[in-house]
């Protein structure tokens, strides 16, 4: 949660403190050209788009993709509640649906980061079930990491003519890290410019459940982070993660606002 | 309680003055300490950051050994140390003492660990002056009301409202410039200052290797307090330790800029004794109260322990969204912000707000500028699981906890999981846009708490793996 | 008794037993950077400056003596009993009380005064901080009571930063009651973030380095 790439190690966690040695592993396990992917619940009810997208361009890029059926969901809803029971039933069931899968990709920094930075901790107390964890800390990507590190790639060729402007979700930015990866990538994007907001790395407001238990206060992030939105004069608000893009649009909706949500798997899918 | 909590809530967001004061205050702390902490200006921050939160973490685990080591220095000095389980025990400490000295008169410098204990109502009820000398505490003090912020104790009140409490409370003319004001309070407590006859601190920090306390402050009021008065009496809580003196050269690198975007605040004290022999002038007797009140309940817990290592320097209040819009009075009890929301429910118990650990996004960015690297949000979830396992003992909330049943049933059948999404989708009113409302009885819960501020995404036609299975 | 209660509660709630060794605390890094005279003098002037405190640099006791003169013509003043202020003839100067030992007289003093006059026991360059350390030569209210203060140094006396400071002296108890160190002059924003200086302690402040 530091935002530094050395982890906590007390207690009898496992983690590679060195961040390159990290990558370097985490790399090893894709080096293949196979790709599993883990779309995520809201993606497969809601934004279905969006990992069909985020499949497209993963297949231009050369990989073979899987989409392991069984996949539902992280467990995160439940862990955020509070109900660390039940964020393990569904973790043991994401570990089974990817037990074989070599390397995971999934168009969210908060899912990604429920399981490389909270599963152990909803193991500690099970050293075989931990063991499956870490192994599975090291095969699962958020997608933008994922292709500026592993497909080592920048431009995937994309076209869409539009300023956007970029919100950073917390989980993504803070616990894994991720700032310049999705700006390098749209930096490529032909026909895009980029303006970003002030303040940045603001909280949408969003929190999961937090939305609808303390709906006004998170109504009222939102609307602060749409007055820096629209300050921008951007069209299109692109975003690595749909929970943080249904908040934002949810608001601009209610605001009668033109102004749209792209998750950046659609923008890169551009053409 | 928790409809208290709420409502507080609300009606600090329908107050748009409020709203403002809130978020330009902290906004100002904000930026002035991320110019400070910049990596031009502060190259060595994170290093800090890692080297505070090692001492910390060290004294923490060996507290027991450093009280001990502080006492006998404190001692050596001609101190004495006093330990007080609760604010009770702090009280009677100071009422015996002003009681054998025939003092009437206090005056304190701010201190979050007195307001803990309210330890100024129980001297005024036992007919004690106590006098906060702080500008801040003092108005907040005239006006009976709890600090707003650590850092700035008045930050929601205007001019008007100052010039207003002055008139009435200190029967001044209406005075709304604000250096008047302030010269009015400072000719005011001067003379305070130099009548007292016991000056009660706080401490920012306790150095065990030299017996010493370290008090960090702009107006020059914690030191009249340490000086002028014959009495010095330092409180703190016992987690306010550090093992020497030299560490400070850690510790106060951070706490200015994390706080204010001060390199360091305009007074730094580092006070061991009395006045020494030869010394013109300093109090004559100098106690330091070691008080528990609670902390020694929070220590057993290996992943909550680090909440002890609080500097109280303000940072997590002045980044996080949630306090921005909230201000320090929704909080239930006088520590607000972030570090409030842990260790409020330690110290006094969980049913005292079981909603405040959920009154947090989770964003992570408190514990981004945190000087000593406190993991607020770990603390923060595993305060909302104990939060629900006493709601399944108690039987509590039983609705909530058999939906999370249900998901988690749910998604760990995936066949039963894509059913219960086409029949989700299939029952959502049928909208190529996104959804303003919904049908009256459907609109209840989370869904009407959800549309209460923004819309609904519409239903896709397929969901994902239907897709991908037709591709 | 609470003490053994509490120091109970803390052992039990950790796991350790009365009288357990521990382990030394983590080191922590000090970095005295090189940093020749000039330049610490600049440093400390310009960070003094920019907290609104004035600045001089007095080539020569004397020139510091007629300098203090300048600055405190008309105004009452109480100076500490710091060697260096007689040194430099500023103790004796007209409208300056000084030599006072009585604590009840000093206060009297220093609450009507319009100056205070000291020296200080060093000087921290990065952050233009003032080191006080009470002692028979520096009482705790000169710097505190009047509302104005001015300081007067030799320049040898101008160390680069906390961390040199703590190195030289690693444990002030050892010697004094009190070290303060003084940043500028005081102030608060406690009412609407408006910065006023001058609340209690000194509003205006000036440091002379003399040599």
């Amino acid at each position: 949660m530091t935002g530094d790439a050395a982890r906590r190690d007390e207690d009898g966690y496992y983690w590679i403190r060195d961040p390159r040695l990290w990558k370097l592993l985490q790399f090893c396990f894709c080096m293949g050209n196979r790709v599993s992917l883990f779309v995520t619940c809201i993606v497969d009810q809601l934004f279905p788009k969006v990992g069909m997208d985020m499949a497209d361009v993963l297949e231009r890029l050369g990989y073979e993709i899987d989409f392991p059926e069984s996949q539902t969901c992280c467990g995160q809803p439940a862990f955020n509640t509070g109900y660390r029971d039940e964020a393990r039933t569904v973790a043991r069931h994401f570990l089974d649906t990817f037990e074989s899968s070599e390397c995971i990709v999934a168009p969210s920094g908060s899912c990604t980061s429920m399981v490389t930075h909270h599963y152990a901790e909803l193991f500690e107390k099970e050293p075989e079930t931990l063991a499956r964890v870490h192994s599975l800390e090291k095969r699962l990507w958020e997608f933008s990491t994922f292709l500026t590190e592993v497909a080592g790639v920048e431009d995937v060729g994309a076209r869409l003519d539009d300023v956007v402007t970029f919100h950073d979700s917390c989980h993504g930015l803070r616990e894994l890290g991720i700032k310049d990866a999705p700006r390098r990538l749209l930096a490529r994007v032909r026909g895009l410019e980029l303006r970003e907001m002030q303040p940045a790395e603001e909280c949408c407001g969003f929190g999961g459940t937090f939305a609808v238990k303390f709906a006004e206060l998170s109504g009222a992030m939102a609307r602060t982070k749409i007055d820096a939105i629209l300050r921008t004069g951007a069209n299109t608000v692109v975003a690595l993660d749909l929970s943080c893009l249904m908040q934002i649009q949810g608001v601009l909706s209610r605001a009668g606002s033109p102004v749209r949500t792209m998750h950046l798997a659609e923008v890169l899918a551009s053409r | 309680m928790s409809v208290e909590f709420e409502e507080k809530i609300h009606n600090t967001l329908a107050d748009s003055n409020l709203q403002l004061a809130i978020y330009t205050a902290t906004g100002r702390l904000k930026d002035k300490r991320t110019e400070t902490v910049a990596s031009d200006e502060l190259p060595e921050y994170q290093e800090l950051r890692t080297q505070a939160n090692a001492l910390k973490k060290h004294t923490i685990e060996n507290l027991d050994y450093y009280l001990e080591e502080f006492e006998r220095n404190v001692e050596a000095h001609g101190g004495k140390v006093v330990y007080a389980k609760d604010g009770t025990e702090v009280a009677d400490f100071v009422l015996k003492l002003a009681k054998e000295r025939g003092a009437r008169l206090i005056v304190k410098s701010k201190s979050m660990t007195t307001e803990e204990v309210d330890l100024n109502e129980r001297l005024e009820h036992n007919g004690l002056e106590s006098v906060e000398t702080d500008l801040g505490e003092y108005i907040i003090q005239l006006a009976h009301e709890r600090p707003y912020h650590i850092v700035a104790p008045a930050l929601h009140m205007t001019r008007y409202q100052v010039a207003d409490l002055f008139t009435k409370r200190l029967n001044v003319p209406r005075e709304t410039v604000i250096e008047k004001q302030t010269a009015i309070a400072r000719s005011v407590l001067r003379q305070k200052f130099l009548a007292a006859d016991i000056g009660i601190s706080g401490a920012n920090f306790l150095v065990a290797g030299s017996g010493a306390v370290v008090l960090v402050e702009n107006e020059g009021n914690i030191r009249l307090t340490t000086s002028a008065p014959k009495i010095h009496i330092a409180v703190a809580g016992i987690e306010k330790m550090i093992p020497r003196a030299q560490d400070l050269a850690v510790f106060l690198k951070l706490l200015g800029r994390s706080g204010t975007g001060q390199l360091l605040t305009v007074y730094t004290s580092f006070l061991s004794s009395a006045r020494r022999s030869g010394e013109v002038d300093g109090p004559d007797e100098f106690y330091v109260v070691l008080l528990d009140n609670g902390r020694t309940r929070l220590l057993p817990d290996r992943g909550k322990r680090q909440s002890l290592y609080c500097i109280r320097c303000g940072a997590c209040l002045n980044t996080c969204p949630v306090y921005r819009k909230i201000g320090g009075h929704s909080f239930p009890w006088v520590y607000s912000g972030p570090i409030g929301a842990i260790i409020t429910p330690q110290f006094m118990g969980i049913s005292h707000e079981p909603k405040l650990p959920f009154a947090s996004s989770l964003c992570g960015a408190c514990s981004e500028v945190c000087p000593v690297k406190i993991d607020i949000p770990k603390v923060l979830l595993e305060l909302r699981s104990d939060v629900k396992k006493a709601e399944v003992r108690d039987h509590r909330n039983r609705l909530e906890k058999l939906a999370f049943r249900a998901f988690a049933w749910l998604m760990t059948h995936p066949r039963l999981y894509e059913m219960a999404g086409r029949l989700a989708a299939a029952a959502a009113p049928g909208s190529s846009g996104w959804i303003r409302g919904v049908p009256a009885p459907m609109n209840i819960g989370p869904l009407r708490a959800w549309l209460s501020q923004r819309d609904l995404p519409p239903a896709p036609t397929r969901s994902f793996r239907e897709m991908w299975r037709r591709r | 008794m609470s003490r053994d209660n509490i120091l109970h509660r803390v052992r039990t709630a950790l796991g350790r037993s009365a009288g357990q060794v521990v382990a030394d605390p983590p080191p922590v890094r000090i970095r005295i950077p090189v940093v020749d005279i000039e330049q610490r003098i600049s440093t400390m002037f310009a960070r003094i400056e920019a907290l609104a405190g004035a600045t001089h640099r007095a080539a020569t006791p004397a020139d510091a003596r007629a300098f203090v003169a300048a600055a405190i013509e008309g105004q009452s003043a109480v100076a500490s009993n710091a060697p260096f202020l007689a040194e430099c003839g500023i103790a004796t100067l007209p409208g300056v009380r000084s030599g006072v030992t009585d604590r009840e007289e000093l206060r009297a003093l220093c609450a009507t005064a319009d100056v205070g006059i000291t020296s200080a026991d060093y000087v921290l360059a990065d952050t233009g901080s003032l080191v006080m350390i009470a002692s028979p030569r520096e009482a705790r209210l000169v710097s505190l009571l009047p509302p104005a203060h001015i300081a007067v140094v030799p320049r040898d006396r101008i160390l680069t930063g906390l961390d040199e400071l703590f190195t030289i002296l690693p444990n002030p108890a050892e010697v004094t009651s009190s070290m303060v160190l003084i940043t500028g002059p005081s102030r608060t924003a406690d009412i609407e973030q408006i910065l006023v200086r001058g609340v209690h302690g000194p509003g205006r402040i000036t440091v002379v380095v003399v040599g």
